[in-house]
């Protein structure tokens, strides 16, 4: 076959956003050699586009924060799907991961005493994100990235996986390239983390970069482990809408919690109308008092707009089916109206949200401190993931990790704004320290040449095919245009089988994609490659939102609209089966234990 | 927000109302003027090759106003040519990927509408000159990498509080996150002649990395002391202030004045200032 090089760490991490880092980081600090295999440079994964913040119960803003609330909060967000010993160890140990951070240099806004400021974000009781301004992301990936270079972790940048090895039920490392030569690499490790990120890339309107194709969730699954929740993606409320370039680019919730609000295009303040009956007790009564609520009040509750995300995008796709919607297919986001409560408004919105006044001022030429913006949901994170042990990370696959959006656990039917940049500190941390134990008593072993030969086979076929193939850029357009029609924000039986359908069609088109060109830094290859990921998450998530008839968090069917308590005992898992199907299951939810039902019931 | 606020609702409606409507009709209205729906022709010049050499490819397309340089590379690269390389990531002016020459400035592709370009010419995009082409419009960036590790780590003081936790004043922490917004899009190296044209990548860290340094050595917990290596190690002098890198900072960082500066004036400080080697030498003979 064609060459290929061979590296050798205990423990090899792929992917570097923040998940990735931390558990590089954590890995490291144990002794063992780290490789980190991102397929972009150093410092550019998804994790910079983070805005609002790291929900950390630390209680520097309102004494009244608690691990306990934060676990509640969590889990209410999440349905009661959540896998609740994450959720437990996520509230218990965030505040110590941020102030972690700070040791390493991150500097995130203070409270007037010099303390880490945390604001408001949806879903959450009590202001509790850390953050700085409105690039907390930023901050943080660059923080973990400025430390985890001086902590001997051998980087691999611009390196795609196309494969994980396996050894008898044993993952003992991966198989992929460099984007830049289009050279074969062989990582033998003692185990592997995936922090991969999400699939933002199956649909049309997404926030998600080229990166976002499902890799993580697709090596997992044809080595064998288990996805779990898949049908649970969620839909930001509030991406950008115009000009078309620009469409589905993140509006942060930020500019929500800073007490802006949604208006439809007759003037009315819609959030109002419908609001979950399990959140009533938390949220306002008037628009007073949401306002205070936004301005630090205490004894004031949160306005609607920052109820759940899953609430707030389909309170918007309402408000434009019903013909309420901005010239542009959404609904107006208005910030500027708070010129009427601050005297120095406007100074006030460019310092609280900096990145959001420049990137409507440049992309859009609106000025969001005199002008509305034009937001509507977009496809923004997965719920769903490998399904991990909650202490140790580690998949349904032996040696095999999983950290950040694409493990499954922790958020459950929705994730709430300001969790995943905890969960990815949280649980980088322990994917990185299991898989540094498990490295040390499992090492490397032998190596299946004709895997190998397989895989590369595979990947260099699109070359043979070269312009007798259809280019990859057009599967993978089609691709995103049936998922955001069929399987998007409003689900339907008939649609999703029309789906699964298409996908098959889709499949056999992506096996018969050609490539122009050499190997070399080639983003026609590199899309044809990634195409079997994204086709294979996208199947999962379509088998699994056709089994959960009820409606439920980040998924909505519109042939069963309501909660059905019938549906809140499982979560839905997916297998590769014999023979290569896909296979469906629901896996019991077990009992939450008595301490952990009793803080439920006391924040009710 | 002046106009008085009708409502069709008795719903709470506190600010917004149709005087956001108004106002937000307004600014579609105006956005979609400024992204001239029509569509109409550019050509766009990009440089096509390796590292053993290339030249200037024409591709003519369909293109509107509302559209970034980055959009029309990609609809080349879907429809024209499917192995155009280049690099991007967020699309957002966040992450610092798709930094190039267009018409000869540095800029990010995706932060560049093409409203802002004269369209009646061709649009050259080029790779940044300073680093070595690997394909296309993209070049080998790693020295930037390897040139940060040369920096010295930070290194805080003791925890404040009993709990391990600091206390900083935000007026402090404000004046270190204008160097914390660098996106490290590479951009100011690019411009910079000591790198371009000198190519003294292995005598100077470039701007970039000194408004790294100048974050560290300004961060308000940070103790350690780069004076001597930001002299030596990182060539610190080669900078005579052109300012040319401040000029294409996409994040617009006021990286000669805030940054370069005080730093030079901390090594003045320390090597050059004739009082303090006297009193250097002095307290030396002492001892």
């Amino acid at each position: 076959m064609a060459g290929y090089e061979t590296v050798e760490h205990d423990v090899l991490v792929i992917g570097a956003g923040g998940a990735g880092l931390r558990a590089a980081i954590a890995a490291a600090a144990e002794g063992v050699s780290v490789g980190l295999v991102c397929k972009s440079l150093l410092g550019k994964a998804h994790t910079v586009m983070a805005e609002g913040g790291a929900a950390a119960a630390m209680g520097n803003v309102d004494d009244r924060d608690s691990w306990k609330v934060h676990f509640a909060d969590t889990m209410r967000g999440g349905q009661y799907l959540n896998n609740w010993r994450m959720a437990e160890l996520h509230a218990q140990e965030a505040p110590d991961r941020v102030r972690e951070l700070e040791a390493w240099g991150a500097l995130f806004d203070r409270t007037p005493d010099g303390r880490i400021l945390q604001r408001n974000f949806g879903g959450h009781r009590y202001p509790r994100l850390a953050h700085v301004g409105d690039r907390t992301g930023l901050e943080m990936i660059r923080t973990l990235q400025d430390h985890g270079i001086h902590q001997g972790i051998d980087v691999h940048m611009e390196v795609t996986v196309l494969t994980l090895l396996r050894d008898g039920d044993r993952v003992t490392g991966a198989f992929g390239y460099d984007r830049e030569r289009g050279r074969f690499r062989l990582f033998r490790a003692g185990a592997v983390v995936l922090a991969t990120g999400g699939i933002g890339r199956a649909y049309k309107i997404t926030s998600n970069s080229w990166e976002y194709t499902g890799d993580g969730h697709a090596l997992a699954y044809h080595a064998g482990a288990a996805l779990m929740d898949m049908e649970f993606v969620q839909f930001h409320p509030t991406g950008m809408v115009w000009p078309p370039s620009v469409r589905g680019i993140l509006v942060t919730e930020g500019v929500r919690g800073e007490g802006g609000v949604l208006i439809n295009s007759e003037g009315r303040r819609f959030m109002f109308d419908d609001i979950p009956e399990n959140y009533r007790g938390q949220t306002a009564d008037d628009a007073e008092e949401g306002w205070r609520y936004t301005q630090g009040d205490k004894d004031a509750r949160r306005p609607p707009e920052l109820l759940t995300r899953d609430h707030v995008a389909r309170c918007i796709v309402r408000e434009v089916r019903e013909g309420r919607g901005s010239p542009h297919g959404g609904v107006y986001l208005d910030i500027a109206w708070i010129a009427q409560k601050l005297p120095d408004a406007k100074a006030h919105i460019r310092k609280k949200l900096p990145s959001m006044y420049h990137q409507f001022k440049q992309l859009a030429e609106i000025d969001i401190t005199s002008e509305p913006m034009e937001v509507g949901p977009t496809t923004h994170y997965m719920m769903g993931g490998i399904r991990v042990d909650g202490d140790t990370q580690m998949s349904t696959v032996p040696g095999l990790f999983a950290a950040g959006e694409c493990a499954a656990g922790l958020h459950g039917a929705n994730r709430l704004g300001g969790n995943s940049l905890s969960d990815l500190l949280v649980f980088g941390k322990r994917a990185g320290e299991s898989a540094a134990r498990f490295a040390r008593e499992n090492r490397a072993s032998t190596v299946d040449e004709a895997a190998l030969e397989a895989a590369a086979r595979e990947a260099l076929a699109p070359f043979d095919r070269g312009t007798e193939g259809e280019g990859a850029y057009q599967v993978q357009h089609d691709l995103q245009e049936m998922m955001q029609d069929l399987v998007g924000i409003v689900r339907r039986e008939d649609e999703m089988e029309r789906a699964l359908e298409g996908l098959a069609a889709l499949n056999e088109r992506a096996a018969r994609v050609g490539v122009t060109g050499n190997r070399e830094y080639n983003p026609g290859w590199h899309t044809a490659l990634d195409l079997p990921n994204l086709l294979t998450v996208s199947e999962a998530i379509t088998r699994s939102a056709l089994d959960r008839k009820e409606s439920r968090g980040g998924h909505f069917r519109d042939d069963f609209p309501e909660k059905d308590a019938a549906f809140s005992t499982f979560n839905t898992v997916i297998r590769k089966g014999e023979g290569g199907r896909m296979e469906l299951g629901r896996e019991p939810i077990p009992p939450l234990p008595p301490h952990l039902a009793q803080i439920v019931e006391e924040n009710r | 927000m002046s106009a008085p606020e009708t409502r069709t609702a008795p719903a709470p409606t506190a600010g917004g109302g149709m005087a956001a409507v108004e106002a937000g009709a307004r600014a579609a209205a105006k956005s979609d003027r400024a992204t001239s729906s029509a569509a109409k022709t550019a050509t766009f010049r990009v440089w096509r090759g390796d590292a053993a050499g290339g030249g200037l490819v024409d591709f003519t397309l369909q293109v509107s106003d509302g559209m970034v340089v980055l959009d029309a590379i990609h609809q080349i690269q879907a429809e024209q040519a499917n192995d155009l390389a280049v690099r991007w990531n967020c699309k957002a002016g966040k992450c610092g990927s798709c930094s190039a020459e267009i018409n000869g400035m540095p800029r990010l592709m995706c932060m560049t509408r093409l409203g802002e370009l004269d369209l009646s010419q061709p649009v050259t995009v080029e790779p940044m000159r300073a680093f070595p082409r690997i394909r296309d419009l993209v070049t080998d960036v790693s020295w930037n990498f390897a040139a940060k590790k040369s920096l010295k780590p930070f290194k805080p003081r003791a925890p404040d509080a009993p709990d391990g936790t600091w206390r900083m004043d935000q007026r402090d922490v404000d004046r270190v996150q204008e160097f914390r917004k660098c996106i490290e899009c590479f951009l100011c190296q690019d411009v910079c002649h000591v790198l371009r044209d000198h190519h003294k990548h292995d005598e100077f860290v470039g701007p970039r990395l000194l408004v790294q340094a100048a974050m560290l050595e300004m961060h308000p917990l940070d103790t350690e002391d780069r004076v001597d290596d930001l002299r030596r190690a990182h060539g610190i002098g080669y900078c005579n202030i052109t300012k040319c890198c401040t000029k294409v900072c996409p994040e617009g960082i006021t990286i000669t004045d805030n940054a370069i500066i005080p730093l030079k004036e901390r090594v003045v400080d320390r090597h050059f200032d004739p009082l303090a080697k006297l009193v250097q030498l002095v307290r030396g003979r002492k001892r």
